[in-house]
């Protein structure tokens, strides 16, 4: 029965040493999609490539699916998993930086790790800037203390938000990235560009 | 030459459908095992909460930012589940990239702007992601995709803030990627 680490199955350190293992195949993943490359990743914003999109979603969907089957089948409890709170101002403003933070760096803060991991300058100096960045944060947390805890509604799933079934949702998202990877494809072939 | 371009573009990256498959089992293996998800800014915060307390010892009583987080890691902050776990990305994105033969230092960038000005840019997009990470309790990884993995109405609101924002500013910033 999972999650492991919370019924105390493993002990502490053990689950330290999985990180470890877990993020070796999360970088592997990331580099060997195309990760580690900025120019394919800002692709997704001039459509000529959609790399991000296809992967981000897929994964999005496969284990959000993988968290509902084994919910189903009892070898997951679902209520020691973490679900990110939401504290709706400070989730729509940060996103909006860091929205401006992508188009501009063309990196986010694990695909930089992965372009410096190959060698890519441009992704250690955006890592060197997300240091300045989240040092800039704690120095001025004081004014930005009541925007950071600004409407917190708890920890509400999108499902619940909306008055439907976990299922149901998932079955809606699924969906929706169908429509969009339809979108994908065909905007991939009317922006083609050279690969490099 | 489409094809040919197809062919050697599948050579080199795997499929992103099933890139997106893998990296969804990854995310629910660390759900299963540590009943989290994946992260990346967290790594992040951790060097600088450690940094901070070197250089300044009273910085956990002055910061109010630091002391929340002191809170939330008893012992050193570096002993940290997704320390480990960047420490990982680092090392499978380096095996990845050497057995494709990616190993190269460099500067990537269009053909139409020089080094200094990508490596500007980089810099101003970095000090607003890891800003902005801090903000919004979470980057596209720790924040979005996992959110998103656990249905969490952040997670959404956060990745559409993410993409939306970059969408929106797309055209200003065409000259640096196309």
């Amino acid at each position: 029965m999972g999650p492991l680490a919370p019924y105390e199955i493993i002990s502490e350190n053990t689950n330290f040493l999985l990180a470890f293992f877990i993020g070796i195949a999360f970088g592997w993943v990331l580099e060997s999609s195309g990760f580690s490359s900025s120019r394919k990743l800002a692709g997704i914003f001039y459509g000529y490539d959609a790399v991000v999109l296809k992967v981000f979603f897929t994964a999005a969907i496969t284990a959000m699916l993988g968290l509902l089957f084994m919910s189903l089948f009892g070898w997951v409890d679902l209520d020691l998993i973490y679900v990110n709170p939401t504290y709706l101002t400070s989730a729509i403003v940060g996103g909006v930086v860091m929205g401006a933070g992508f188009i501009m760096g063309g990196f986010c803060p694990g695909t930089s790790f992965c372009g410096a991991a190959i060698g890519k300058i441009d992704a250690m100096v955006f890592i060197g800037g997300l240091f300045i960045g989240v040092y800039g944060f704690a120095f001025t947390y004081g004014w930005w203390e009541k925007m950071y805890f600004a409407k917190y509604l708890g920890e509400p799933k999108v499902s619940e938000m909306l008055g439907m079934s976990d299922g149901l949702f998932g079955l809606f998202l699924i969906i929706i990235a169908l429509g969009m990877f339809y979108v994908a494809e065909w905007a991939e072939k009317k922006f083609p560009r050279e690969e490099y | 030459m489409s094809n040919n371009q197809n062919t050697e573009k599948s050579r080199r990256y795997l499929n992103p459908y099933l890139g997106g498959v893998l990296l969804g089992l990854v995310l629910l293996a660390a759900n299963f095992i540590s009943g989290r998800g994946l992260g990346a800014s967290g790594a992040i915060k951790s060097v600088v909460a450690t940094s901070i307390v070197v250089v300044h010892k009273d910085a956990v009583n002055t910061m109010p930012f630091m002391a929340e987080y002191a809170e939330s890691h008893s012992g050193s902050p570096m002993r940290s589940w997704l320390v480990f776990q960047m420490m990982g990305v680092l090392v499978g994105g380096f095996l990845s990239g050497a057995l494709a033969g990616r190993l190269k230092l460099k500067v990537e960038h269009s053909p139409r702007i020089t080094s200094k000005r990508r490596l500007i840019f980089a810099l101003a997009g970095g000090i607003l992601f890891g800003f902005g990470s801090q903000l919004g309790r979470g980057c596209t990884s720790g924040s979005a995709l996992s959110g998103m993995a656990v249905l969490s109405l952040g997670g959404f609101i956060t990745m559409m803030g993410i993409f939306g924002t970059a969408f929106a500013l797309a055209y200003f910033f065409r000259k640096n990627w196309i």
